[in-house]
């Protein structure tokens, strides 16, 4: 478990209200689950009032989404605090969420979490500028593009220490960056191309009504219920009648 | 190798168009009212008959676990729930799916929620998986304008669909934590009994499906429950996303036959263990819960529930991740730990308490300063975990430490004679690797 905690008074602001935006868009998600349930929409709301927020969950923010689902504040804290997308403090205007999971540190994590550490500081700590800040975060769940980082909404893949300095003096430096692979990649397939789906048959135009055709056509080797072991196809039949002989009499 | 044609997942790269029509084309939605139009209990046995698995990791048959649903309602909605909560470190299929394939998802949940009777589904999806939640939702819109789902849709079976998301929790994965998610609570387990097909979301009968459950189903009833079963070997039919990472030339997610030899599914599609297959030093073959097996056992293994089973350990998600000669093993698995110690609910205490302290001895084992007294300790306080926690969260995270005890024990064993050798109060330096 992590500990997390509201930050300090000093820095919470005095008050929170959705805008008159967010309350519609807040009011549709209610709307999505049974009559009675509101409490389920508590995670996507939370969510729009980090956005609104800048990044980050003042307590009045909580108190807010509670007062507008009906909880009490306890309910509402014990979820902010316990799923670890909500950003307790202030984050800065690119906020870095760096996995350090295994698989993402057998392909050099390590690096990246110390280049973190030589150019904005410790996690959770803003950059002067305001714009960058950092957290080690665990699996990303795009671990075949190891090493990853989460920037803002996108994921940034395949880093090396070169391309990860880049990166980051592109966002502080306000530059357009491309979010997925940061090598020559298409998305998860091998690097230099796909190993499978390249048969051009899988794509080719069918009328409309016409899917595959089933790869088994045999309607008899089964009745519903057998078990998948017992459905080898059936031993192919000898002809009936060597047509032979008879072509003969 | 399994061929191109067997494919389910025909835009796994997002190299072709994931919006319906490019759907279509491929195939999705074709013939769908004709399939429900033969039945639950048809499509039921059909899955069944497929010998389908579940891909979420626990490998429970997924025809079994629909037929477990009250044939009759008893005044209550059933729901499905569709498990996109994919944070299992090494594990990257779903991803795939929902963002290149995300119709023949849709397509499987309104069939399998036809052959349970729900008329509502949610797909719980990662709330870090931003932008391929974006993707999901407007798919589902697509299908919910071209009427494909919806309250009056053209399959004449009232069926909602809502994305829902989560924020950042392991545990949530958990189906009853996932449930508990979703009602807008803290992600911890229940107890079960009674299971999710009683009292499940809002106390009503629910499912639970992974994701790569749900979206192989239609392609399965299409194709014949025989062809999806004559792939592989009995009792682990079928086709499957493996994730391969770590120390390979060319980490990459690939759709391919159960039952594939590991060195096969390495050597074609990710290019080879860095350095060559005599360089490799384990691999753990599903996903991080589930424990490493060595070098010396990998040439013939299967990857499958059985074969990986053979070996003590599990096929789990199936995501491979290889670890070369020059990984440091102990910190490795002592990273692992951690994870779970980040990640644990905090619900039971063996897991709460368990899980801080594996990772600091295992750390200390890392650099030596350990007793050799304590391995066995340590192998037992992971016995003492291993069922007896709520979840199955306690064993995902005590199997890793037994492997790594079970098969690298000379190696720990060295550290603390080295460190014993040579006592120092600084830190080990750690070679970068």
């Amino acid at each position: 478990m992590a500990v997390r905690r509201l930050a300090e008074p000093a820095l919470q602001p005095k008050s929170f209200a959705f805008t008159a935006e967010n309350l519609d868009w807040a009011k549709g998600q209610i709307a999505r689950y049974p009559e009675g349930r509101q409490a389920s929409a508590i995670i996507p709301i939370l969510w729009r009032a980090q956005e609104q927020a800048g990044g980050w969950l003042p307590q009045k923010a909580i108190e807010h989404v509670a007062a507008l689902l009906g909880m009490p504040k306890i309910r509402a804290l014990e979820v902010a605090t316990f799923y670890t997308m909500f950003n307790l403090e202030p984050v800065g205007q690119f906020h870095v969420q760096l996995c350090g999971t295994t698989p993402c540190v057998l392909r050099g994590a390590d690096k990246l979490i110390k280049l973190c550490h030589d150019k904005i500081g410790e996690q959770f700590h803003v950059t002067a500028d305001g714009k960058l800040s950092w957290v080690e975060v665990e699996c990303l769940g795009a671990c075949v593009n190891a090493p990853v980082a989460q920037i803002n909404f996108d994921y940034y893949e395949d880093l090396t220490p070169q391309s990860f300095t880049t990166l980051l003096a592109d966002l502080a430096g306000g530059n357009q960056v491309k979010p997925g692979p940061q090598v020559d990649r298409q998305l998860s397939a091998p690097l230099g191309g796909p190993t499978t789906l390249t048969d051009p048959n899988l794509y080719a135009r069918r009328r409309p009504g016409q899917g595959l055709q089933p790869a088994l056509l045999d309607a008899d080797a089964k009745t519903p219920g057998t078990a998948a072991n017992l459905r080898e196809a059936p031993v192919p039949k000898p002809p009936a009648a060597d047509s032979s002989a008879s072509g003969k009499s | 190798m399994l061929q191109d044609k067997d494919r389910i997942f025909t835009n796994l790269y997002g190299l072709h168009d994931w919006g319906l029509e490019g759907a279509r084309a491929r195939g999705a939605w074709d013939g769908t009212k004709a399939m429900l139009g033969k039945g639950r209990d048809w499509i039921i046995n059909e899955v069944k008959a497929s010998g389908l698995r579940g891909r979420g990791g626990a490998g429970f048959p997924t025809g079994l676990k629909w037929s477990f649903m009250p044939k009759q309602s008893d005044g209550r909605p059933h729901y499905l729930v569709v498990n996109a909560d994919e944070s299992e470190p090494g594990t990257c299929k779903d991803r795939e799916i929902m963002r290149h394939d995300p119709h023949l998802l849709i397509e499987g949940c309104l069939i399998a929620a036809f052959s349970m009777n729900a008329n509502h589904c949610y797909i719980y999806i990662r709330g870090e998986f931003i932008r391929e939640r974006e993707r999901l939702q407007a798919a589902v819109d697509q299908a919910y304008e071209a009427r494909l789902i919806g309250k009056d849709n053209i399959h004449g079976f009232p069926f909602d669909l809502v994305v829902h998301h989560g924020a950042g929790a392991y545990i949530c994965g958990e189906e009853t934590a996932l449930l508990e998610s979703l009602e807008g609570k803290k992600g911890q387990p229940r107890l079960k009994p009674p299971f999710p097909a009683n009292v499940g979301l809002y106390g009503c009968p629910s499912t639970v499906n992974n994701v790569e459950s749900i979206a192989v189903v239609p392609d399965i009833l299409r194709r014949g429950a025989a062809w999806f079963a004559g792939i592989g070997r009995p009792n682990n039919t079928g086709t499957k996303l493996f994730c391969i990472s770590g120390h390979v030339q060319k980490p990459c997610t690939v759709e391919e036959a159960m039952g594939i030899p590991l060195r096969e599914l390495v050597d074609t599609h990710a290019g080879g263990v860095l350095g060559g297959w005599d360089n490799l030093l384990a691999v753990i073959p599903g996903g991080s819960s589930m424990p490493l097996i060595p070098a010396n056992e990998c040439d013939h293994l299967l990857m499958d529930f059985d074969g990986c089973r053979e070996h003590k350990s599990a096929l789990g998600t199936a995501a491979v991740i290889v670890m070369d000669r020059s990984t440091d093993i102990v910190r490795a698995m002592a990273r692992i730990s951690y994870f779970y110690k980040h990640e644990s609910c905090g619900q039971c205490t063996p897991c709460r308490e368990g899980m801080g302290w594996m990772w600091r001895v295992l750390t200390r084992m890392a650099e030596g300063r350990a007793h050799k007294r304590e391995i066995d300790m340590l192998m037992e306080v992971t016995t003492q975990i291993e069922g007896h926690t709520i979840c199955a969260f306690g064993d995902g995270a005590a199997w890793p430490v037994q492997g790594l005890l079970r098969h690298f024990r000379p190696e720990i064993e060295r550290r603390i004679d080295e460190y014993a050798a040579n006592p120092h109060p600084d830190p080990v330096r750690i070679a970068a690797e």
